[in-house]
């Protein structure tokens, strides 16, 4: 690691003024890929502005519509944990429940997550299948228009996301195909039941990161089944290959999990 | 038995320091005035260097030197050598190029030292290193032992045309030939064996000290065999003479190996810690660690067997390409020859057997002896033959296995080894029924009615511990003696300290070899303690590795205690005047037979050292050493069974049930034997379905971290069933062969016979990735569609 200053933020104003302050400046959150990061002298921030301790953008709010409100800065094991989250959105809960290990979902964010997009983290097949909103100290973003592709998102450089809110839906359910080696996904299929019909969110074995399953989606809209997306794959050249996983294998398994999240959720 | 003596599950002594997280790693310690290391080490796998600029580096804040192989070289310090010879087949010594600490002229693998830095902090020698800029010339690279032999690959070492190392052989060619020439069937398969990073919790780690008004070096480093260290660097690498050389391995955190040899970074802290006139520590990063430990395995292998009409086995022919890496390590060249083809014959009668073994270099890390070093490999081609043969002439596995065992003792193998004792169908029958091999059938039918496959596999293994006759070794090459030596201190007050050439990272030493004295004296536990991983304070010793630690470290504590009982039963017969061959020990007292006169062993050792009254021309004290030479190695066997369930959606292979039954010969502690088994099984399991090394056609090593090596956890691998059966080894005097490779040695084939078995396919690679699974499937159910 190189030499850094560390930065406690109280408010996000307070954090978004030492972000501008500072010569070469990021945003920590949980820190469970950007401290790996900078150990390994892949990144150098000058200051490190910590949004851990902001109490504003973090917890978890069950709202008046049936949403539910996560702030940034709130951990994997707490939305894992959380009785609102786990009755109204099951998948979620479940999602959160499984990243990483213990130490990972107790300190790795929400924010944190969303922001790095992994093209194999798990959050963002949740927030593109229930239509999530991310709010940020700037604006506001749908999932499809947050998400633009491998490590990549809409934010500004200097934009910190605030919280998320994941809209009601009455069925739920991510599985995944963990990668032997990481575990992060090597598929993971978010399937759910909203109001504006089916949605099938994919992370982990795409190019450009998530996306999502329309044809699957209108087979499930006739018929919430396993067997209405038991013949259907993604396309194999918009996989990724790597020596884990081929394109085909990884388009085999964003059906085999797709059906088993349909199952999960039924 | 005594309350903690032989047999007895006592808990680990060793453990409440480790637990407590109070262990003592060599990257604990600091010196005053202590300064830091760090390497600049090649990005490219093969390449001229035309430069070094260090300039910027040492303008750097905090930095006392920056150290290149010009340096080291006019220093005096020798090249890294290899210290097993190996013969060609044509009477060649092996083709050795010179590997140097820090390279100056040509890099030959990515990670290779080229300098090291030294200054006052961590992060100002990293800092500085990143600032050395090295100019280099790429040269092409081979990464595969089998290119590195074709006509036109790159070229490595001028010592070595054609890459080759030697092309060795043994056995009988002719008469194997001729074997096959009447075989009634012939079964051949190429085999790999995947390349390994081992993988210790600790990583390297080396804290130099240099004390110049006595011209004395310290080097506290994570050693299995410290006094081999002192040896090689005081007698190769001229950093001084082994009286001006102290080397401590205090608790070190997993070896399986790769903590044997002698690295670079150690060699170079030492040279430093002298030039910089300050203690010089390195620890190495877990990348560093991926790079730079020896690996292990990596053979590409074309085996044969002939049956004949009864399926009785006649010969077995085997070609084995291994990939030695950029450079010799250590003990590198005796790992695919002497510690692999020796072991071909398995568990069976094999009149006929000839290998022939090319070692190879190639742009990649050294490899050398690795958790089985050798047997492992060995073990994968006898028992994936063995298996494929039976299925090949329609037998059972088990009773084609069951027709060639070696049943007879001694017997002699055509490739060196004289096995001294085993029951091999003992431990066949008693896996089978503890897996209830007669209900897989039943077991099978419910998987496949829920969609899911079932096989099932075994593997009867073989290995050779206790290492070695040290005459034995030497004339095959070896360059030292691998006797272990022991010393017993009885204290005044009748505790007692063992002092050991065995070195524990992980065996928990200070519990079983506690319990040996515990058994002979009848002392608790509590009272013995074992001193090991120092040359200041124990005689001399060869290390722990290739289980030896029972076998021969233990033997020599056992005669050392000989020595000790006979001067304590002298000393109590004088003082109770009784005849001394009427002495007997037991509960920590001696006794005259027959009567009720006794006296405690703290009141013997008491009169040994205040020798008020000792019997005539005795010498005073208790305290006695003794070195143990093995007569033969030692033969760990067993069989273990593997049952899998795939999931044909994904290629995901889960083991249902898996049973080792073992013949340790003596067990000290089966709690600790359990835990090296268990241990062993998992490294096994690791490397059949998880592990495996990847370079890129550059040389660029893919699989550098956890994100992408994939290492067996928990969720991995089932509940163990764990059997033994017990053979007394006849060459030792506690009948003991050792434990602590078997698991890996014995669970490979297992697993990929079982998974083979549940695909009904003949043959496929490790590791059994779940892709790998998925797409056997996908070709496999193709050609059921064509046919
Ligand atoms: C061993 C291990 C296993 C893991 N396994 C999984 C897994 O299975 N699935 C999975 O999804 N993830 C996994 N992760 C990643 C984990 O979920 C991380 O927590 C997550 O990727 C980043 O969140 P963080 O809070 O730690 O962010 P940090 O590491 O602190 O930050 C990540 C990036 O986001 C930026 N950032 C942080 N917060 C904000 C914000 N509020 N606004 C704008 N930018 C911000 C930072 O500047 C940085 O660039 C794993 C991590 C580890 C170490």
């Amino acid at each position: 690691m190189y030499e850094t200053k560390y930065h406690r933020a109280s408010t996000v104003s307070d954090a978004a003024a030492m972000l501008k302050n500072a010569d070469d400046g990021k945003l920590l959150s949980g820190g469970q890929t950007l401290i790996p990061t900078m150990k390994q002298r892949l990144a150098a921030p000058s200051d490190l502005i910590d949004l851990r301790h902001i109490d504003e953008i973090s917890g978890i709010t069950k709202q008046a519509d049936g949403s539910i409100r996560i702030g940034a800065a709130t951990c994997h094991a707490d939305v894992a944990g959380n009785a609102d989250v786990r009755a109204a959105l099951p998948g979620l809960a479940d999602l959160a429940g499984h990243i990483g290990d213990p130490h990972v979902r107790h300190m790795g964010t929400l924010g944190g997550s969303i922001a790095n997009n992994d093209p194999a983290a798990d959050y963002p097949a949740a927030l593109l299948a229930l239509g999530a909103t991310i709010e940020t100290n700037k604006r506001e973003f749908t999932a499809k228009d947050f998400f633009t592709g491998m490590f990549e998102t809409a934010l500004d450089e200097d934009e910190i996301v605030t919280a998320v809110v994941f809209p009601a839906a009455s069925h739920t359910a991510y599985v995944k195909f963990p990668n032997p080696a990481s575990r992060y996904a090597m598929a993971g299929v978010f399937v759910a039941k909203t109001g504006s019909g089916a949605r099938v969110a994919v992370t982990g074995a795409g190019q450009n990161g998530v996306f999502r399953m329309p044809d699957m989606e209108k087979a499930l809209d006739g018929n919430w089944s396993a067997d209405a997306v038991a013949s259907m794959a993604p396309a194999v050249d918009d996989m990724l290959s790597d020596m884990h996983g081929t394109a085909a294998y990884r388009a085999n398994l964003v059906t085999v999990m797709a059906k088993r999240a349909v199952a999960a959720a039924a | 038995m005594a309350a903690e003596g032989i047999g007895a599950r006592v808990l680990r002594k060793e453990d409440k320091r480790f637990i407590t997280g109070n262990g003592r790693y060599t990257d604990d310690m600091t010196m005053p005035r202590m300064g830091y290391a760090a390497f600049v080490r090649s990005t490219h796998a093969h390449a001229r260097i035309k430069s070094i600029n260090t300039d910027e580096a040492m303008k750097m804040p905090g930095v006392d030197a920056v150290l290149n192989g010009h340096q080291l070289v006019a220093d005096g310090i020798g090249n890294i050598i290899c210290g097993w010879m190996i013969h060609s087949k044509d009477g060649s010594p092996m083709n050795m190029g010179a590997y140097r600490a820090l390279e100056s002229e040509t890099v030959r693998f990515v990670g290779q030292a080229i300098a090291v830095v030294v200054a006052d902090t961590l992060q100002q020698a990293r800092d500085a290193a990143e600032a050395v800029i090295v100019d280099y010339e790429e040269l092409p690279t081979v990464v595969d032992s089998l290119d590195a032999l074709k006509d036109g690959a790159p070229q490595l070492h001028p010592e070595a045309a054609g890459n080759l190392i030697y092309d060795w052989e043994i056995g009988e060619e002719a008469a194997t030939n001729e074997a096959f020439a009447n075989a009634a069937h012939i079964t051949q398969m190429d085999l790999d064996n995947n390349r390994l990073v081992p993988n210790p919790m600790e990583p390297r780690s080396a804290l130099a000290h240099f004390d110049p008004s006595e011209e004395h070096y310290t080097l506290y480093t994570t050693s299995q065999n410290p006094h081999v260290a002192r040896l090689v660097l005081s007698a190769f690498y001229n950093v001084a003479p082994e009286n001006k050389l102290r080397v401590v391995a205090p608790d070190v955190g997993g070896g399986f190996g790769s903590k044997i040899f002698i690295y670079p970074e150690e060699i170079a802290c030492l040279w430093a810690t002298k030039r910089v006139g300050r203690p010089v520590k390195w620890t190495s990063d877990r990348t560093e660690a991926f790079l730079t430990d020896a690996h292990g395995r990596d053979h590409h292998t074309t085996a044969e067997l002939a049956l004949d009409a009864n399926n009785k086995i006649t010969g077995f022919r085997v070609k084995t390409v291994a990939n030695l890496g950029a450079y010799m390590s250590l003990f590198s060249s005796s790992v695919p020859t002497y510690l692999y083809a020796t072991l071909l014959s398995g568990q069976y009668n094999i009149p006929n057997i000839y290998a022939n073994v090319k070692a190879v270099y190639t742009n990649t890390a050294p490899v050398d002896a690795y958790r089985g070093a050798g047997r492992p490999e060995a073990t994968y081609v006898v028992e994936r033959m063995m298996e494929t043969a039976a299925k090949e002439v329609g037998m059972a596995p088990a009773e084609f296995r069951r027709l060639n065992f070696v049943r007879e003792f001694p017997h002699q193998t055509p490739v060196i080894m004289a096995y001294d004792a085993g029951d091999y169908e003992a431990s066949l029958d008693q896996a089978m029924n503890a897996i209830d091999y007669n209900g897989f059938a039943q077991r099978r039918a419910q998987s496949e009615a829920a969609g899911k496959l079932r096989g099932i596999g075994m593997s009867c293994y073989i290995e050779a511990c206790g290492i070695a006759p040290s005459q034995a070794v030497g004339s095959l090459g070896a360059g030292v003696g691998l006797w272990e030596s022991a010393e017993v201190r009885v204290n005044a007050v009748g505790t007692i300290e063992v002092l050991t050439g065995s070195h524990s990272h992980g065996q928990g030493h200070e519990t079983t070899f506690a319990q040996l004295v515990s058994d002979r004296l009848g002392l608790p536990t509590d009272s013995i303690s074992i001193v090991h991983g120092d040359t200041d304070k124990v005689q001399m010793g060869m290390g722990t590795y290739g289980s030896r630690s029972g076998a021969v470290g233990m033997s020599a504590i056992s005669k050392a205690l000989d020595k000790v009982e006979a001067k304590a039963k002298k000393i109590a017969a004088h003082l109770m005047e009784a005849s001394e061959g009427d002495i007997t020990i037991e509960n920590g007292e001696l006794k005259v037979a027959g009567t009720d006169k006794k006296l405690s062993f703290t009141e013997v050792s008491l009169a040994a050292y205040t020798a008020h009254n000792l019997p005539e021309g005795m010498e005073p004290g208790l305290k006695e050493g003794a070195f143990y030479d093995p007569t033969n190695f030692t033969f760990p066997a067993g069989c273990y069974i593997c049952e899998v369930e795939v999931d044909p959606d994904t290629g995901v292979v889960s083991i249902e049930n898996f049973v080792a039954a073992d013949d340790f010969g003596t067990i000290i502690n089966p709690m600790i034997v359990e835990g090296q088994v268990h241990g062993g099984l998992v490294q096994g399991i690791g490397q059949a379905m998880l592990e495996h090394t990847q370079y890129d056609e550059d040389g660029q090593l893919l699989t550098a971290s956890y994100m992408d090596y994939a290492m067996p956890r928990a969720d991995n691998v089932p509940s163990f069933k764990l059997e033994t059966t017990v053979t007394e080894c006849p060459g030792n005097p506690l009948g003991m062969k050792g434990c602590g490779e078997a698991g890996a040695i014995g669970s490979p084939p297992a697993v990929i016979n079982a998974i083979t078995d549940a695909l009904g396919i003949r043959d496929m690679t490790m590791p059994a990735s779940p892709n790998r699974v998925w797409q056997l499937i996908q070709d496999n159910g193709m050609k059921q569609a064509a046919e």
